[in-house]
């Protein structure tokens, strides 16, 4: 992972997430309270504008500025908790390396570590862990065991389409739909759509790259 | 969406700039990052911060002042401000007695403040507001909302503050009057955050929201209309059931506006609601009535009761000058 695939990727979400603009949206009106869409939205274009001043860094270097500048643009829960994604998957980077795909699902792991810690959630809580949990050790699992590239990175989509579906039936302890209740069963959770749209972009991006 | 607005995008430092323009004499205000401070800095006493989404004015910036808070930080619309805003607005206003945060419970408030928090390099506390009642804390984990009785956290605690009182003061303080204060809503319309330029949620003209958030998030239930002393009835009775005041108890009534609903329909609540409240035992000594907790333009009401006590009423009938709350100077 170099920081030239690290700029591509933040592009190719934002474009991403522009697509699923009314999807997002019309998920976090239902359950949410309508600004996850315009915050990610934010927080992604920001990164974009920095390409000149990314470019020039190392891939933890590149990474520890993102999650400062997200961590300052985005707001609500999702700047804390995706700010402190990239800053510990920065350390990770910085101490491990990130050339193989072992190293990288250490980093990712790193990443998802923080976002647990500081929301203080877990998977089946109805966010985005649902999906950030289950790619990682999935990750981690196929890296270890030698999996090619092109057939993990499949199988990594495939668990993110999972845990994104597996919001739709539960009741939400973490974040604004816990406010609901029993209302919140039968929507997806926008924190977790957005997660999964993210992830296949960047897998697409890995895949079409080889 | 009929909103004045030149660009969407302009909107917060429009108003920002509007607001500090208007009360110069009260606030200045720093952008980039982006935070109200009082206009002449306090010396030697610990200094209170507050902040949230902007939408809900007065709160937090029109609390900005003598008696009260320090320094606000205003995040994007229903957004958590960042922990920048809130370590730069610390750095301006420190002045040699610690830092007490004061944060609505939110997931997003308080994990911002958290951040900052553990990057301050100054002495600090945090009071974590909860009085909504609406939520029950027993069931869903992220634990009841903070609305309409932070306002009357801010004042209180800020009173204590002008007194020199310490930082552990401070904060004791803030928590006994969050335990002693509970809110409920219910809004008659929904709103519509600028940026989406379509309403949060849909509800019908027969239709009320009982138990609603001040982020147009949904309630707990979806009713049909019925008068004011039905809906104050459901309110109270909802509050009462928290606080469990004892026979004889002194109370602050707030009725807060979320926008939409005229001053004279808030007096009905007012009316309704403090009867109610004798009927229970409840004396209620002093009142506070308009839109102090907004919802953008949301139709609606809440109503909140905090158990006074002496140093309580003391600090609640202080002097104050900020530009939504203003008396005895």
């Amino acid at each position: 992972m170099n920081t030239e695939f690290i700029l591509r990727a933040a592009e190719a979400v934002y474009q991403a997430l522009l697509t699923h603009e009314s999807e997002i949206e019309s998920l976090d009106r239902a359950i949410g309270d309508g600004d996850h869409f315009i915050n990610m939205k934010r927080g992604c274009a920001t990164i974009v504008g920095m390409r000149e001043e990314l470019a020039a860094l190392a891939p933890d270097a590149a990474l520890q500025k993102i999650g400062m500048k997200l961590l300052s643009t985005i707001g609500g829960a999702s700047g804390p908790l995706i700010g402190s994604f990239f800053m510990s998957m920065a350390k990770a980077v910085k101490e491990e390396g990130a050339e193989t795909l072992p190293e990288i699902a250490i980093a990712f792991a790193a990443g998802v570590e923080a976002i647990k810690a500081r929301g203080k959630a877990d998977v089946g809580e109805k966010t985005m862990l649902d999906v950030l949990i289950p790619v990682s050790q999935t990750f981690t699992r196929l890296a270890d065991e030698g999996y090619g590239r092109a057939e993990l990175l499949e199988v990594l989509k495939r668990e993110a389409q999972q845990g994104m579906q597996s919001t739709r039936d539960m009741i939400a302890t973490k974040g604004r739909a816990a406010f609901l209740g029993e209302r919140a069963i039968g929507h997806i959770d926008p924190g977790a759509k957005s997660s999964q749209v993210i992830i296949c972009t960047v897998c697409d991006l890995a895949l079409a790259n080889p | 969406m009929k909103k004045f607005i030149n660009q969407v995008d302009d909107l917060l430092v429009e108003s920002l700039s509007g607001f500090a323009a208007a009360h110069r004499d009260i606030v200045s205000l720093n952008l980039d990052p982006n935070y109200l401070v009082r206009a002449s800095k306090a010396e030697s006493k610990v200094v209170l911060i507050s902040g949230g989404g902007s939408g809900h004015e007065p709160l937090h910036s029109g609390f900005v002042g003598y008696g009260m808070l320090d320094a606000a930080c205003p995040g994007h619309v229903f957004t958590s401000p960042t922990p920048d805003q809130m370590l730069a607005a610390a750095v301006a206003a420190e002045s040699g007695r610690g830092v007490l945060f004061i944060v609505k419970n939110y997931a997003g408030d308080v994990m911002n403040f958290e951040m900052a928090a553990e990057m301050l390099p100054f002495e600090h506390a945090t009071v974590i507001t909860s009085d909504d009642v609406a939520v029950e804390n027993s069931t869903y984990t992220t634990g009841r909302r903070g609305v309409a009785g932070t306002v009357i956290v801010e004042k209180v605690v800020g009173s204590l503050a002008e007194t020199g009182a310490d930082l552990a003061a401070c904060k004791v303080l803030g928590d006994r009057v969050n335990s002693r204060t509970a809110s409920m809503g219910v809004a008659l319309t929904s709103c519509t955050v600028p940026a989406a330029g379509r309403p949060t949620f849909d509800i019908e003209h027969h239709e009320l929201e009982m138990g609603v958030g001040i982020h147009g998030e949904p309630g707990r239930r979806r009713e049909a209309m019925r008068s004011a002393d039905e809906i104050v009835a459901d309110l109270v009775s909802a509050i009462l059931e928290d606080l469990k005041p004892a026979q004889g108890s002194e109370a602050l009534l707030l009725v807060n506006g979320f926008t939409g609903t005229p001053l004279m329909e808030l007096y009905v609540l007012y009316n309704s609601a403090a009867k109610l409240l004798k009927r229970h035992g409840v004396n209620v000594t002093r009142s506070l009535v308009g839109d102090y907790t907004t919802s953008l333009e949301m139709a609606g009401a809440s109503i909140t009761v905090c158990l006074l006590d002496e140093e309580i009423r003391r600090h609640w009938d202080a002097p104050v000058h900020t530009a939504a709350l203003r008396w005895g100077r």
